[in-house]
């Protein structure tokens, strides 16, 4: 077997506040986005996994994104309705104190990048992935630049998940216990004036927590040392959000998928849809907005592999255990530690998309059936109210 | 009993001329936890560098080639069950599958324990 080196292959990567950190805590590091990032601690991606659903773990998401938008006459609203020109959902609409998820969409009603918007008294916040951001950035200077100041943060961030995370990051910052699920304020930790809100991306109850870079490691080293919190690297990251049915840009999500083949109308709210006070006028309206009313021909599903083999990204899908063309195409697919079980996501055609249908995955050459299911796998504790 | 090892970080111990073959605890430590463990059927042929096996943890699978040209005499249906076995005792409890070799003179050409770990320092 081919075993990987320690080291990541390029000098070239960036480092996030927290690199020397990671070192100490004795993470391994890979490349990842162009950045240095720890993809397990000693812990192991399995533990770290479980530990995040049973207690309390604490990311270093400070790749991502953090991009500000003010209107450069000062009215948030006028920042809000020009950030509607790029992003099908309702931005207008969300209320001071909220976060929101949202895509970028193409003419082709692709999509371009995945992420989140928080609004605040005088700005919006966005927080978008790390390999898309500088062309994010890029996009709204060129789309937005007539109305809008655009500002790329340089601070931490990091993502505290867990049923302990709450307990964990109370005492340390101001008024955070009395916020609910995707609200976001500003919060003072340690001195340090911050940004959180009550979202992240496993599943869990927790925060994501905006730092200034020189703050970051003092902050983190000191919620890691309450006996609840751990650090958790890129590997369990991506099979608590894969186990919670959300979306990995780039392998879930591209420019060639519509929101509604991606199985998420949900996020278009209804202002923006045909009908609606604000409909349209986003890239690619009309190829939604007549998917919204038709339908797509294919849709991301859930799926469950009948046996105890992984099924893993790339695999191609059939209607039948022998023969025939494939019809789909696994898009992350893995093992889900709390599900004890191989799980999967992918793209099937709307007529073998329905829960309980059954499919074949090619796994070495072999047709390994599936059954298309409910996502997520697990039951998110979003703390609602 | 002789005990030796391959660059794919493999162990083989020779009793006679079959081999039992399983990976190093240097390549379990890498791997991590292991959830899934697929091995070859009793009875197979293989020949050097074929998959003979294949272990996947949370986050990918890894091939485990065939380390001498041989048939497959035996399997450790243990380690299917029990995948976290592996990482627990890859030494010993841990093992994959039971090699009838080919021709039991190649068992020298694979590298000694001194060599194996000069191969991993």
């Amino acid at each position: 077997m081919s075993v990987a080196a320690d080291k990541p292959s390029s000098d070239s990567l960036r480092r996030t506040p927290l690199y020397d950190l990671h070192r100490a805590l004795g993470a391994r590091m890979v490349g990842f986005a162009g950045y240095e990032m720890p993809v397990q601690y000693p812990m192991g991606v399995l533990k770290e996994h479980l530990h995040t659903r049973a207690a309390a773990g604490l990311f270093d998401v400070s790749h991502m994104g953090q991009i500000v938008l003010r209107a450069k006459r000062g009215d948030v609203d006028e920042a809000a309705r020009a950030l509607e020109r790029l992003v099908p959902v309702d931005v207008l609409g969300l209320a001071v104190g909220r976060q929101r998820y949202a895509f970028f969409t193409n003419e082709a009603g692709g999509i371009l990048d995945d992420l989140m918007i928080a609004r605040f008294p005088d700005s919006l916040l966005l927080i978008c992935n790390a390999a898309r951001k500088a062309a994010d950035e890029a996009h709204l200077r060129d789309a937005l630049s007539d109305c809008c100041e655009i500002e790329a943060l340089d601070s931490a961030l990091i993502a505290l998940q867990g049923p302990r995370a709450e307990s964990a990051l109370a005492p340390l910052a101001s008024n955070v216990s009395s916020m609910r699920f995707m609200d976001a304020r500003e919060t003072s930790i340690m001195g340090a004036k911050c940004i959180a809100t009550r979202s992240g991306y496993t599943g869990e109850d927790g925060f994501e927590v905006s730092i200034p870079s020189s703050s970051a490691r003092e902050i983190v080293e000191t919620l890691l040392a309450q006996p609840n919190v751990a650090p958790i690297g890129l590997g369990a990251r991506d099979s608590l959000r894969l186990e919670a049915g959300l979306c990995l840009y780039g392998a879930d999500l591209d420019e060639a998928t519509t929101p509604v083949e991606n199985s998420l109308s949900w996020a278009i709210q209804k202002v923006r849809r045909r009908g609606g006070s604000r409909a349209g006028g986003f890239p690619g309206a009309d190829v939604i907005l007549n998917q919204l009313d038709a339908g797509a021909a294919r849709r991301r599903v859930g799926l469950r592999p009948e046996g105890r083999a992984p099924v893993r990204g790339g695999a191609l899908l059939f209607a039948a255990a022998d023969g025939g063309e494939p019809l789909g195409r696994i898009t992350s697919g893995g093992f889900g530690p709390s599900v004890d079980a191989p799980i999967a996501m992918g793209y099937l055609p709307a007529a073998l998309s329905k829960i309980g249908s059954r499919v074949f995955a090619d796994l070495r050459g072999k047709r390994e059936p599936a059954t298309v299911v409910t996502l997520p796998f697990v039951k998110p504790h979003y703390k609602h109210r | 009993m002789l005990l030796k090892f391959t660059e794919d970080h493999e162990w083989l111990k020779l009793e006679g001329n079959v081999a039992t073959v399983g990976i190093t605890e240097h390549a379990a430590d890498a791997l991590g936890d292991l959830v899934f463990v697929q091995l070859p059927e009793v009875g197979a042929t293989l020949a050097k560098g074929d998959g003979a096996a294949v272990v996947e943890s949370v986050k990918a699978a890894s091939d485990v080639f065939t380390p001498l040209a041989g048939e497959v005499v035996e399997v450790n249906e243990a380690i299917v069950n029990d995948p976290s076995l592996v990482n627990q005792d890859p030494l010993d409890a841990g093992w994959f599958f039971k090699l009838k070799l080919a021709n039991v003179a190649d068992f020298e050409s694979l590298l000694d324990e001194h060599a194996y770990k000069a191969l991993i320092s």
